[in-house]
């Protein structure tokens, strides 16, 4: 998390404890780090590659697995910029302003991260499904949102909506907002103080909070398989196209389709830890 | 200790703008994203009648997800207690080769699709895996077993002790423990009585939040787990078996006890990181 005062730092190891013990402990958190961390990893790219690179390029291009990717994309298309437009929202209203209640907001923020992704799956069938409220009246005008692109959307937003908030929060709230209001007493105005002092001040916690909920929103697997109807070449997310393509028996295409996803991961967790050290050093260099 | 002037604050005028177009945009979000939704779930699940309700999630099948569910996401948070407090530990007491990169990689499995991790460790713990063969002559059996829900729950929740626990330990200061040394107890003692009681905040927090997402977990389970009605089934599954059936109902009194569930735990970790922030500014 990019917690400001979370700088990495170590202890000088006990002086009476043996060498050996420090070494046999990193020594075991190593291996049980490449063995449970790491080998989900690997295998993901062995499996994919188990039978040559044509046949990994084949299964990429397959016209569904193309279709899948498509409408991964967009959906994280959607879903962060507006829930990176949410999270700022959030976090200038909790941490620049005093008001009643704001405790309450912060928890029902957090909500989407503790509720399990099938049961906010069908938290939104039952509101926009045949039998939902918003679904009937909906229906009237012939729209259907549910086994749906829009659908997938939906969820997709519901799901990851606070991560950015909650990278920006405390960061906002450590800085304080003696620059925004020195800006403001200089006169300028309300957008120029966004744009000149706090954007530039907190960028970095803000494409850590955007990189995070870039890849929740393209893995999510558990909402979207209630609302998406899984049909093939049309509503299958990447994610959902795994399983669908494990179900057919063929491994080495779902494996190929997950090795995107892999890569992704490797795309995030470098992008992150750049975001996160550079969040610190200019956090460092304000305070 | 640092003590603070009980300074006269003026108060405080709304030097900055925006509150009213934040503030508005964000009450507006929560209650059409999250709390409409929420709603429509809950009437749902009341236009059963209270025995209806009762009946379903207390159903032999509903019974046996719950079991299932739990059980295995309380041994995963253990696991989970024990991996994440020995790599907070090496992360910030031991200066190695590879350490940044190990903090790093940590997180992998936040960053990894949940489909990614449950599709590569099934075939990771099948007979003819890379793990699988080596446990197959010893009769364990994971995949396709309870065990297999257990290692998937652990894997997709295992940065949560690590990073809970991590910044305590990164706080504590050394003087604590030169002086439990310099009075006389040996490292496990002062590991035991000092060290550990200072981290036993964070690590319940961290131990909470690995089993609610552990609860929560359905994308990696299901490639791993069976799905057997009663022996391998969990209550998300059944939630999914239910709607397939387009036993919308059944589907939502079920989710209603998991969503239950889920909120009460909310409520336990937001008390217990209270107690832990507590612990971090008295220090």
């Amino acid at each position: 998390m990019a917690l400001p005062d979370q700088a990495p730092q170590t202890h000088a190891p006990p002086r009476h404890a043996s060498p050996w013990v420090g070494r046999l402990l990193i020594a075991l958190a190593l291996a049980l780090t490449v063995l449970v961390v790491l080998l989900p990893f690997a295998a993901v790219f062995a499996q994919a590659f188990s039978r040559g690179w044509t046949v990994y390029a084949e299964n990429l291009l397959h016209p569904d697995t193309l279709h899948a990717i498509r409408l991964t994309l967009i959906a994280a298309a959607i879903a962060v910029p507006v829930n990176t437009l949410f999270g700022v929202a959030a976090a200038w209203a909790i941490t620049r302003f005093r008001f009643p209640g704001k405790r309450v907001l912060q928890t029902f923020i957090d909500i989407p991260f503790s509720i399990s992704p099938v049961v906010a799956g069908v938290m939104y069938l039952m509101l926009y499904g045949g039998q939902g409220w918003a679904g009937q009246w909906l229906g009237q005008y012939d729209i259907q949102l549910m086994f749906s692109v829009a659908g997938v959307v939906m969820v997709t937003i519901f799901v990851t909506s606070p991560f950015v908030a909650r990278e920006l929060i405390p960061y906002m709230q450590a800085q304080g907002s003696e620059e925004e209001e020195a800006a403001r007493v200089l006169g300028a105005s309300g957008w120029q103080t966004f744009w000149h002092v706090t954007l530039p001040n907190i960028k970095w916690a803000l494409i850590y909070g955007v990189i995070l909920c870039n890849a929740r929103a393209m893995g999510e697997f558990g909402a979207v398989a209630v609302v998406s109807g899984n049909i093939r070449g049309e509503t299958n997310t990447l994610p959902l196209h795994i399983e669908l393509l494990y179900q057919d028996y063929n491994a080495t295409g779902a494996f190929a389709a997950a090795s995107l996803l892999a890569l992704l991961a490797v795309v995030t967790l470098v992008l992150k830890t750049v975001a996160e050290w550079r969040a610190r050093r200019a956090f460092a260099r304000g305070g | 200790m640092s003590v603070s002037l009980p300074l006269i604050r003026p108060r405080a005028k709304r030097v900055l703008p925006g509150f009213g177009l934040t503030l508005g945009t964000t009450l507006l979000f929560v209650a059409l994203v999250m709390l409409l939704p929420l709603a429509a779930l809950l009437a749902q699940a009341s236009s059963l009648d209270g025995p209806a309700f009762w009946a379903i999630v207390t159903s032999e099948r509903a019974l046996a997800t719950y079991r299932v569910t739990l059980s295995a996401a309380l041994v995963a948070s253990l696991f989970n207690c024990f991996f994440g407090l020995l790599l907070a530990w090496v992360l910030t007491r031991y200066d190695f080769f590879g350490r940044t990169v190990l903090d790093s990689v940590v997180d992998m499995p936040f960053a990894l699709p949940t489909a990614v991790a449950g599709l590569s460790l099934a075939t990771l713990f099948s007979h003819n895996g890379w793990i699988g063969q080596w446990l197959a002559p010893l009769g364990i059996e994971v995949a396709y077993t309870w065990w297999g829900i257990v290692v998937a729950m652990a894997f997709t929740s295992a940065p949560f002790v690590v990073r809970s626990v991590q910044p305590v330990l990164e706080d504590l200061e050394p003087e604590l423990e030169e002086a439990a040394m310099s009075l006389g107890a040996g490292p496990v003692n002062t590991f035991l009585r000092v060290i550990f009681p200072l981290l036993l905040p964070a690590l319940m927090a961290g131990f909470a939040l690995s089993f609610a997402r552990s609860l929560g977990e359905f994308g990696a389970i299901i490639f791993i787990a069976g799905n057997i009605p009663y022996e391998t089934e969990i209550s998300a599954l059944l939630i999914m078996i239910r709607l397939e059936e387009y036993d919308y109902a059944a589907a939502s009194a079920i989710a209603v006890v998991v969503l239950g569930a889920a909120l009460a735990l909310l409520l336990t970790i937001n008390l217990l990181q209270a107690r832990s922030l507590r612990y971090l500014q008295r220090g």
